[in-house]
Order: C-alpha cells, then structure tokens, then sequence
C-alpha cells in the first residue's frame, strides 16, 4: 500500500498540497511529509522504530489554520513508537488534527510518549481521529501529560470509530494552573474481542482551574471496556465534571471508575456514570417510527458517539 | 369503517390487572379522545396497542384493520401504519432533531416545513441535540413533527397537552386536527376539558375498562360530574383537575 492511500482514507489530501497549512506526515519511521509555517518549528528525529518529534509555537503566534500530524502505517505488521515534545509558547493560539491510520494491520503496535506545555494565555487543540484496519489487529498505546500554565485552554478529542479498536490503553493526564481550562474527551465503538482502557486524570491545582473529563463507549460482541476517569479538586473555585457513558449490546463488558477527589472546601467536582444497554424508551419510540430495533440501536449509540 | 378493534383485553403486570376485559371499537379518520381518572389504565391501553415492552402478555385480541396485531412487533406495528407520542419524550445525546425528524420517513421529507408546521422556528431547532437542553413541551412538539413525517394510520398521543405552554396549545391542537383532516384516526389520552373539545367522540376509563363512550360532551360532563367525587378518583387526580381548570382560565 502506498502513503497516498493514507491520505485518502485521512481525508488530507486537500490539506496538505495547501501551502498556509502546516503538517507532518510519518509512515511507521519515516517522516514522508513536513510543513511548517512562520512561527511553528517542528523538528523530527529518527529512533528505533519510530519518530521523535519536537513542536515549539513561538510567544503570541496564532496558527489560523488546522495543523495536520498523519501517524501511519502501511505495513500489516509494524511497532511505531512516537516520542512528542510540544510546547506552546505564551498566548499562542493552535489547533491540530491527528489522524492515525493503520488500514492494513494484522499485529501493529502504535506508542505514543506525549510531553505538552501550555504556556500562559495559551490555547491549544488536539483532536486525535483513528482508522484502523476491519482486522483488528493493532495496539494503541497514547500516554500524555500536559502542563497548563495560567489561564491556558487546553481540549482533546480522541475519536475511534472507524475499524476495529483491538487493544486501546489510553493514559493522558492533565494538571491545570490558575484560571486554566482542561476538556478531554474520548469516544470509541468497540466490537469483536476488542479491548480497551481508558485512564483520564485532571488535576486542577490552580484557583479557578476548570475541567470536564468525558467519555464515550459503545460496545458489541465481546468487547470489554474500563474507564477510569479522576478528577483532583485542590485549589479554591476549581470546578469540574466527570461524565461517562457506555452502552453494551451482546456480551460486552463495561466497568467505569469515575473519582471526585476534593481537596479544598472552595472547589466542587461533579460527576455521573452511566452504563447498561440502549435506553429502551429511545429504542420503542424509534422503533414506534419504523425502524427495526437494529436500525434503532445503531442510531442511538451513532448520536452518542457523534 | 373500523380501523380498530379491541376485544376481551386483559393485561397483567406483576399480579395486578391493569387492563380488564376491555372491548373498544373505533372508525377511522375520527379524533378519539380517552378520559380517566390516574391509574385508570389510558397510557397501559395506548403502550398495549403499540405493543411495547411489558405490554405484551395480553388476554384477547387487538384487531387492526382487519389483522390481529398482538403478535407483532412494535416495529411491525409501526410498519402497519400505528405510532405513538409518549406523555414525556425521550431525550437522545447527540441525535440533531433533523436527524429524529427524518428517522422514519423516506427521503424527500422536509424537516423544516414540519417543525414550523408545530409551530416551531427551524433555523434555531433543527440541529440542536434531542437530549435534557431542550424543555419537555419542545421534544413533546418535536415529537408531534416525527409524527406528521410518518403520516401514520392511527396515533396514540399520551398527554399532548401536558407541559406545553398556553401559547403552544392551540398550534397542537390544529395539528391533531390536521392529522385527523388527512384521514389519521387520533386517540387522544388527556385529562383537560379543553383537549376534549378537540376531539370528536370520547371514551371514558375506569380500573383497566372503558365505562363510557360517545359524544364528547356527554362524556366530558359524566367525568367531570360523576367521576370527580366518586371514591376511586384520587387526591391527585383533583391536583391534576385543578391545575387544568386554572390553565384553563388564565
């Protein structure tokens, strides 16, 4: 398979041939594609098996347009390792896509090692989109800590809904300085015997740091799930929410371990969980339109996962 | 002409009968509407015909146009042309309304025409989630648009009124009457005298049977006049009554 199906199956092609665009495109070791813009330095470097690279977005640059990273494999059979250092500089402005796509694997192997600052006033966006292959025949490994210095915003869409998860161990964590604003979310559709945990820690140790730890997972067959979402409240007017849902048809297996851990009397975290099989009065009230109960589950855990 | 019959219906949830021996017949094209003091059985009726779960272990038949229903599915039912609007929609994370609307319905259908037919603006509604951000008079509304998409044979609306503002009640009602002017048959569940004006025929419900059927009027004052002091019409159900007179009168 050649690097232009990746693109295809990212959906990048268009982004990528547009100069005001910055990206960086790596196929398993290699770095196939590079891009930076006025104010953006991305220096990558070769390891074993993978990539290290470093991202710098200088003091007050704002990168208008989505920064594209492509993590892909072509190989059915490969170990990637990706080793990031970002920092973003004061009151820098950046959003960036990943789209990690791996549409051949049999046994691939994705690492990710993720160090993140953001600087004060700061905002940064990282929206992570996953293909994988109908095999399922991969394990994902992100791990991240993230810095967020005064005031900064800091939000994460992790998003696996195309092909099969096989196994997924996710371990961001997240401590917020003063006035800073921290959202993770995940969303993932798990099917088979696919596997998949998921760790999302906030630390809001800054006064009137904010956080809302999300999730989202549909499970069929035999999949199984752990969620373990944590929120530390340790600074006064810190606030933040836990919210986790999960929806299990066939023999899936869903665990969820949401923790509030308040440790000032000026802060307040909140959190709700939810796990069983689609609501029934949303499946009878579309299966009263029509639909059969497939059709009907398949549009509800769609909306859930949208 | 019949569009529904219901002979000998009996329903039982844990050891209780809810439904007893219930026969009712209606005609097409015609607004029905089904008065009944709380616990009266008026919603397990409307869950029983739509063939819902915990409805399904029935006594007797259900008969629709022609064809016993009972041991269809609520999707069969729903393919046969019947649908029904609950008292308290469901709420659906991430599911736009355009998307509710255009569910069920064959490509052409035109979601914003529906929404403002119900007499909502569709530039600020139509791709907003379904879920707890919109109030229960506005998915009850949204409801009533998915139903109008479906352009079904008979519906079975539990409570169209309840929680819908006094300026939203007139626009349902001239819905309810554009289903039945386009040969929907309409059974109405309601509690409010001025839901049964809209309605051409009632019936009356008592302890899981029907106890009275005809013109509306003489429905509607045996139920106010007779039901409201008799044993089994309870303290919420005076609630219920007064806070109907009271909208009534504002």
């Amino acid at each position: 398979m050649d690097i232009e199906k990746i693109y295809e199956a990212a959906e990048i092609e268009g982004a990528i041939s547009d100069p005001d665009v910055a990206h960086l495109i790596i196929n398993k070791d290699e770095v196939v594609g590079l891009q930076g813009l006025p104010g953006l330095s991305v220096e990558t470097e070769q390891i074993e098996n993978g990539i290290d690279i470093s991202i710098n977005l200088e003091e007050g640059a704002v990168i208008e347009d989505p920064v594209h990273l492509c993590f892909g494999v072509t190989d059915e059979e490969a170990v990637q390792n990706i080793e990031m250092d970002i920092n973003i500089e004061k009151n820098a402005e950046i959003g960036i896509l990943a789209h990690c796509v791996f549409p051949q694997a049999r046994d691939v192997e994705h690492i990710m090692n993720a160090d993140i600052r953001i600087g004060p006033g700061a905002e940064y966006t990282y929206l992570e989109k996953h293909i994988h292959s109908e095999e399922g025949g991969i394990k994902v490994i992100p791990k991240a800590d993230i810095l967020l210095e005064k005031g900064a915003r800091f939000r994460t869409d992790f998003e696996l809904l195309e092909g099969r998860v096989g196994m997924i161990d996710i371990d961001y964590e997240t401590t917020a300085k003063e006035d800073s604003v921290l959202e993770m979310m995940a969303k993932i559709d798990g099917q088979g015997d696919d596997e998949i945990n998921i760790s999302e820690k906030g630390n809001l140790v800054g006064k009137n740091s904010r956080g809302v730890l999300t999730t989202r997972v549909a499970l069929r067959d035999e999949a199984s799930a752990e969620v373990y979402n944590k929120l530390i409240a340790d600074a006064p007017d810190a606030r933040g929410h836990v919210d986790c849902k999960e929806i299990v048809q066939g023999n899936g297996k869903a665990k969820a371990i949401p923790i509030v851990d308040v440790r000032n009397s000026e802060a307040h975290v909140t959190h709700e969980a939810a796990i069983g099989s689609v609501d029934t009065k949303q499946l009878q009230t579309l299966m009263a339109r029509g639909l059969s109960e497939d059709e009907s589950a398949d549009l509800i855990i769609d909306g859930l996962l949208s | 002409m019949s569009i529904l019959k219901i002979e000998d219906l009996t329903l039982e949830i844990e050891g209780s009968k809810i439904l007893n021996n219930l026969n009712l017949e209606i005609n097409e094209s015609k607004i029905y509407a089904m008065v009944g003091p709380n616990g009266a059985g008026k919603s397990s009726l409307a869950f029983t015909i739509m063939g819902l779960d915990g409805y399904r272990d029935i006594e007797g038949d259900i008969i629709f146009k022609g064809d016993s229903i009972k041991d269809l599915s609520v999707t069969e039912r729903a393919e046969k042309g019947i649908t029904l609007a609950w008292q308290e929609p469901a709420r659906f994370e991430g599911l736009t309304v355009r998307q509710f609307i255009t569910s069920s319905t064959e490509s052409g259908t035109d979601p914003e025409e529906l929404l403002n037919k119900v007499g909502m603006d569709s530039t600020e509604y139509l791709d907003r989630p379904m879920d707890s951000g919109l109030s229960g008079g506005e998915r009850k509304k949204i409801e009533l648009a998915s139903i109008l998409a479906m352009d079904p044979d008979l519906v079975l609306l539990d409570e169209p009124d309840s929680g819908i503002d006094v300026a939203s009640l007139e626009k349902i009602f001239d819905v309810i009457k554009t289903l039945g002017d386009n040969g929907t048959t309409v059974i109405l569940i309601t509690h409010s005298s001025s839901a049964l004006e809209h309605a051409d025929n009632a019936f009356l419900m008592c302890d899981g049977d029907i106890v009275d059927h005809g013109p509306v009027s003489a429905v509607g004052k045996y139920f106010e006049e007779e039901c409201f002091n008799c044993e089994a019409f309870s303290d919420q159900d005076k609630a219920d009554e007064k806070k109907e007179v009271k909208k009534e009168t504002k």
